[in-house]
């Protein structure tokens, strides 16, 4: 029994100390540390050029790593090619082969694994089953809208029942509302198929929607692993407050720190409260971050250990809710996202206001280091 | 008030007329863009019409043209043509032969009909003539008598029936004889003796060097085209300048310089006997070997560049989504790549295939005897014995067949690529 449960911990996949460069020069990947877990669904998430297409090439054997070593489920897979993987991968354009029928497409994998012709037959019938496109066997990719050929492209990338499924911004082509409709399908589809899913995808929302974890990526290294909630209510450094979401961020300088509660100067004299995240010692240059729907407005701003007065600049209505931008003098400015419910009084460009920031939302982080 | 300023504008605006429907408005603003259109593809046009289309009409219609009998002799041509050909024709007939023999006797118009009279039946000439010389026959005798009385063969059904024959205007004699076979006595068409038969052979081996010359581009072709398109911009347009190098030297001197590489003290086979290779010179040159090698040379161009096109067109993800489906490399090649080149690979093999079956020069000059082809024959009776029927006839025969092969063609290489037209 407790063997079985460490069976269950070890990780699917393990890269350590991947290490990728295409010129000699520059480190695409720069040391790469990475444990997936069985069964989970990884995002890797990260602005392009910061080397999670690559870290997802080399795990499906297109690249080969400088240094490091990746294993699949306890075996070094370095030299493994491709083709003995048994990785599903579903491509950014799909990669749909366009001389072959959809369920030449899906046979495809099966004929080549030399697999019974009934067998084939029964798979293939049930992956276009799992993917709601049972009529549309004899068509081509091209008689496909975009939709279909990225279900299609789905189906044959799991009707071999690989353990892995790797996706490369597979919903990039996608219009928006055909996007989210294919996050949640493919969200029930891992969540059915309980099989480990990596995933690659530029687009935070996407990668919130859908993923158990999500690896930030910047400059060939993750630069925090967690679930969506903790990346973005707690980023561990400025990158990821900065990329996920929406921040409020300011240059400052560590005062004093006890704990997690430090004090972080301003460059216009003023002093905040925050939470110690991610600091060096006190001196050191800090930047301070806080959500847009965190800055409390007016009454509510009563209880805030920071407090300020500033003047609105700029009102921008959005249905559900109103943007609001101040103005706290000294150029620096601050975007407040308040629900219509809680603006009790109206408010107008112009007007001063009296604005809150919890000290518990304010989060001290290191600088991002300049390029 | 408001409602007065509100419609006003609408009113101003001239309203569409209600009883004129809307595709015929339509058809009426798109029939300016279309003679704009029409204009100015017009030039082409023409001159292709000119240079192009009449010309090559008037040399097919010579292929069955048969001036020289009924231009000779219209009146006795027209009146044969009522006759029934059995036996000998009627006296009224046999009176405007000798009329019009009598009248044109000397001419060139008569020695041409002669000539051409000749090729259907051996004497003819010298029996035309020679009834010619004869002429007038006496007032008032009996014609047919009289004819026999200067040739016996004047009462034979055949020499009438070859004389009728040969008067209509048009014949299948020279598309017959370019393949192989003519018309006997009663009209049957039967293969000519064996001696004479040497077009289909000649068509036959176009045909086969042709396709021997497409395969050998399309071997040498398509892996370059494929490293073409995986090199990275700037080498692969290196190697695309040293590919289209051939088009840009002249035919001549590319057929002239293969004769001094590969003549038998020539720089190929100098090089193999300095290597040990060989001991004595190969024959390289003047024989079936050089034309291939000259051929493939010129024509590999043809191949390389559709076969380019298409493959640019591929893009290099299919291979890794097949080997990621556990598809070997290089199954994958063949299995998802190859198929997706056939456009490009028959597009060109068509375009090499059709090129070489008119190719002259490159055989002329390189070939020995064996190796002529159906142009070389061509050139031959329009240059050497003024034969434009036969000419003729070959090249609606090349042509002919070009065509086929080329409607066949399309037609497998069209239902391959359906499936990727449609969209």
């Amino acid at each position: 029994m407790a063997e079985q449960a460490s069976i269950q911990q070890e990780p699917h996949v393990t890269f350590s100390h991947v290490q990728k460069t295409y010129d000699g020069e520059t480190l695409i990947v720069r040391d790469l540390n990475l444990e997936i877990r069985r069964g989970e669904f990884l995002t890797l998430l990260g602005p392009s050029g910061s080397g999670k297409t690559t870290c997802l090439m080399m795990l499906a054997g297109f690249e080969t790593p400088t240094a490091g070593e990746i294993r699949v489920g306890g075996d070094v897979i370095n030299k493994v090619p491709p083709h003995r993987r048994n990785i599903g991968m579903v491509f950014q354009n799909y990669a749909l082969f366009p001389h072959m029928t959809v369920a030449e497409n899906l046979r495809f994998p099966l004929s080549v694994r030399k697999l019974p012709a009934a067998d084939i037959d029964a798979k293939v019938k049930r992956a276009l089953a799992m993917v709601r496109l049972e009529a549309f066997g004899n068509r081509y990719p091209q008689q496909l809208s975009g939709g279909q050929q990225q279900r299609i492209a789905l189906a044959r990338a799991l009707v071999f029942d690989p353990e892995l499924v790797l996706m490369d911004e597979p919903l990039g082509a996608l219009d928006k509302q055909l996007r989210e409709h294919m996050q949640i399908e493919i969200k029930h589809l891992h969540a059915s198929l309980g099989i480990t899913f990596v995933f690659v995808t530029h687009d935070q929302s996407e990668a919130l929607t859908m993923s158990d974890r999500i690896a930030v990526f910047d400059r060939g290294e993750i630069q925090q692993i967690d679930t969506a909630e903790r990346l973005y209510e707690e980023p561990s450094n400025a990158f990821v407050a900065g990329f996920i979401g929406e921040s409020n961020t300011f240059q400052g300088t560590l005062l004093e720190r006890s704990g997690d509660a430090c004090a972080v100067r301003l460059p216009s004299g003023t002093v905040v409260h925050a939470r110690a995240a991610d600091v060096g010692g006190v001196g050191s240059s800090t930047v301070v971050s806080v959500r847009p729907e965190r800055v409390l407005l007016n009454g509510a701003s009563g209880d805030c250990e920071n407090r300020f007065t500033a003047r609105v600049k700029e009102l921008i209505y959005q249905g559900d809710h109103v943007r609001v931008q101040l103005d706290l003098g000294n150029q620096a400015s601050l975007m407040v996202k308040t629900a219509i419910s809680d603006l009790t009084h109206a408010i107008h460009p112009g007007q001063p206001i009296e604005v809150g920031i919890p000290a518990t939302h304010l989060r001290a982080l290191a600088p991002t280091p300049a390029p | 008030m408001t409602a007065t300023t509100l419609t006003s504008p609408d009113a101003a605006a001239a309203p569409p007329p209600r009883d004129v429907p809307l595709k015929t408005r339509l058809k009426r603003a798109e029939r300016r863009k279309k003679l704009l259109h029409l204009a100015l593809i017009a030039p082409l046009a023409v001159f292709l019409l000119v240079v192009f289309l009449w010309p090559i009409g008037a040399l097919l219609k010579r292929s069955v043209d048969n001036p020289e009998v009924s231009g000779g002799l219209p009146a006795t041509s027209t009146a044969l043509e009522h006759w029934n050909g059995q036996g000998l024709p009627e006296a009224s007939t046999l009176a405007v032969f000798v009329k019009e023999l009598e009248a044109a006797r000397g001419t060139t118009g008569l020695a041409s009909a002669a000539k051409r009279l000749n090729t259907e039946m051996t004497g003819y000439r010298s029996l035309i003539m020679k009834t010619a010389r004869a002429m007038p026959l006496p007032e008032g005798s009996d014609l047919q008598a009289g004819l026999t009385a200067i040739d016996l063969r004047w009462g034979e059904a055949l020499t009438w029936q070859v004389m009728a024959r040969a008067g209509k205007p048009y014949t299948s004699y020279y598309l017959l004889a370019a393949l192989d076979h003519k018309l006997d006595a009663d009209g049957a068409i039967i293969a000519a003796t064996e001696d004479q038969a040497i077009y289909l052979d000649v068509l036959g081996r176009t045909f086969w060097m042709s396709l021997v010359v497409t395969l050998c581009c399309l071997a040498l072709g398509f892996p370059l085209a494929y490293l073409l398109t995986s090199l990275p911009t700037r080498s692969s347009n290196l190697l695309m300048i040293l590919v289209l190098l051939p088009f840009w030297t002249s035919i001549l001197v590319r057929v002239a310089s293969w004769i001094v590489l590969l003549q038998s003290g020539g720089l190929v086979n100098q090089a193999l006997q300095a290597l040990g290779i060989i001991d004595e010179p190969l024959q390289l040159v003047f024989n079936r070997i050089g034309v291939y090698i000259a051929m493939t040379h010129i024509l590999l161009p043809f191949m390389i560049l559709p076969l380019y096109s298409v493959m640019k067109g591929i893009s290099p993800i299919y291979l890794r989504a097949a080997q990621s489906l556990g598809c070997p490399p290089f199954q994958s090649f063949w299995k998802v790549y190859f198929p997706q080149t056939l456009p490009g690979v028959f597009a060109g093999s068509l375009l090499v295939f059709i090129l070489s079956m008119g190719y002259y020069i490159t055989p002329a000059l390189l070939g020995g005897p064996q190796e002529q082809m159906a142009s070389y024959f061509i050139a031959f009776y329009t240059n050497e014995t003024i034969n434009w029927g036969m000419a003729a006839a070959l090249s609606t025969v090349l042509l002919g067949a070009t065509l086929l092969l080329y409607v066949v063609y399309s037609r497998y290489a069209g239902q391959s690529r359906t499936p990727i037209k449609t969209r």
